[in-house]
């Protein structure tokens, strides 16, 4: 992978063998020496001739050309462009694992009333300059314990578009165990993407998702995700679980998923204090990486018999992914990204709800605090030491301000078995990609 | 070429030139929640 240009290579062996020669910029009569055991005078010509064209076509050993660009892009003009709407501080189920605990987020259990998710609305609608899409995602706690507010708000938003020149993009994440006829129909109106917690295999899942009385909640919900997930045509849907040090053979529990129909899955690593139990630790990383292996060998060969099936952390898009500019600013929290609580206070993001030093404003006043929201806009790969060498800055944009806070308490740090596993990923996606070319390349 | 494949179709130094729209998804709205994944994200200005 050349890093700054983006591009992706597969070489033969000879290549391979070359590349680190040209790295050190020696002459091709020192790498034509160099490698004579190994290959012939003239394969390793053309494959010095190859690389050369690359380079000439700026896709090989090209420069840094945006660590210079930082101070431009720092002083960008931002606007908000997405809300995560705290409908519910209030949870039905009572997650091991869950960050928000149990839904209250450190304080008390609350729902969102229609009028301040209404100013929450207003205040993106008067803040999103010309930007035209605004994204608004129903979360919780468990938005469906205060579901006519998210219908009213969705109502509300739809006559607002009209008037302002803009689009909702309405999202819902839900544990299933209010899920219904009527609002799944609601959803398949009016939103662009829902996202149902399940963890996997239903002792998996109903270790880790109990209800506050300690019975599993699998058998209820999957059910009614399965005939949600046909009834959005296996699109625009992601089944979403956790694994954590108690499912390290979590491959199982995405093929699981996959087995039971769901097209669109994404089951990720658990954040959590090393104190807990169900925390990953450094030692389980090698493990985990054996996994993801293991689970992106199945994927191609699912794909090649035809029923394969999308794994979000493992989806990148070569051709047509997000420009610089979006690789520099990440995930937009603190400045394109706002939480907002079931009272209207804005946090950086659902993540830092609770954490009362990220209080950025309110409903009411909008931004109080500009210091935090700059903190935030400064945030990029070039602020953090930890990823100016890495491979996969362009990918994760430096990773989650939220994980990085957790582990080292700054934003411009990087929680590290998060990158270990991140730089996993990519690997693995880009593996899937090559192997799939390969074939392709075959027929 | 013999030795070499390419597989993506855009150099991300020439999106440089263009600028950023910012019509794009905002990353944690998708599914993640909990990590930052942005090389997945699709382009919006390609549509």
């Amino acid at each position: 992978m050349d890093v700054n240009s983006g591009s992706v290579h597969i070489v033969d062996d000879v290549v391979y063998d070359v590349l680190p020669y040209l790295e050190k910029k020696e002459s091709k009569e020192e790498i034509l020496k160099a490698l004579a055991n190994s290959y012939a005078p003239a394969e390793i010509e053309e494959a010095l001739e190859e690389c050369h064209e690359l380079e000439e076509a700026g896709a090989l050993f090209t420069e840094d050309i945006y660590e210079n660009a930082i101070d431009a892009f720092k002083n960008r003009p931002t606007v908000v462009k997405a809300l995560c709407l705290h409908i519910a501080h209030d949870c039905n189920l009572a997650c091991r694992y869950c960050f928000a605990e149990e839904g209250e987020y450190h304080g008390r259990r609350a729902l969102m009333s229609y009028e301040v998710g209404k100013k929450a609305l207003d205040f993106l609608i008067a803040n999103s300059g010309s930007r035209r899409n605004l994204e608004v995602d129903f979360f919780g706690g468990e938005p469906l314990m205060n579901w006519q507010v998210v219908k009213d708000l969705v109502a509300y938003g739809r006559e607002q578009e009209k008037i302002h020149n803009k689009n909702f993009r309405f999202t819902l994440t839900t544990n299933g165990v209010l899920l219904n006829d009527e609002v799944m129909e609601f959803c398949n109106r009016e939103m662009a993407n829902v996202v149902l917690s399940i963890d996997g295999r239903k002792e998996v899942h109903d270790y880790m998702r109990p209800f506050r009385k300690g019975k599993g909640s699998y058998d209820l919900i999957l059910p009614k995700f399965e005939k949600f997930a046909e009834s959005r045509h296996q699109d625009k849907y992601y089944v979403r679980g956790t694994f954590t040090r108690h499912n390290l053979d979590f491959a199982s529990d995405v093929l699981h998923l996959a087995d039971l129909g769901f097209k669109q899955i994404s089951v990720e690593p658990v954040v959590a204090q090393p104190e807990e139990e169900y925390a990953l630790r450094e030692e389980d990383i090698p493990a985990i990486c054996e996994e993801y292996d293991r689970l992106a060998k199945e994927m191609i060969k699912r794909h090649k018999e035809g029923r394969g099936f999308n794994f979000f952390h493992f989806m990148i898009d070569l051709t047509g992914g997000p420009c610089v500019y979006k690789r520099l600013s990440g995930c937009g929290s603190g400045t394109e990204y706002l939480a907002v609580t079931p009272w209207g206070d804005f946090y950086p993001c659902h993540q830092f709800v609770g954490e009362e030093q990220f209080l950025m404003g309110n409903v009411e006043e909008g931004i109080k605090t500009p210091q935090i929201q700059a903190e935030f806009k400064n945030c990029n790969v070039y602020a953090k030491e930890k990823c100016k060498n890495c491979f996969a800055k362009f990918y994760c944009s430096g990773g989650c301000a939220a994980n990085s806070w957790n582990f080292h308490k700054s934003i411009n740090d990087a929680y590290d078995i998060g990158c270990e596993l991140q730089r996993k990923r990519i690997e693995c996606a880009i593996m899937i990609k090559a192997a799939l070319a390969a074939e392709e390349k075959e027929n | 070429m013999k030795h070499i494949q390419t597989l993506n179709t855009k150099s991300l130094q020439n999106t440089v030139k263009k600028g950023g729209c910012g019509e794009c998804q905002t990353s944690c709205q998708s599914a993640c929640k909990t990590s930052c994944t942005v090389g997945n994200q699709s382009c919006e200005s390609n549509k």
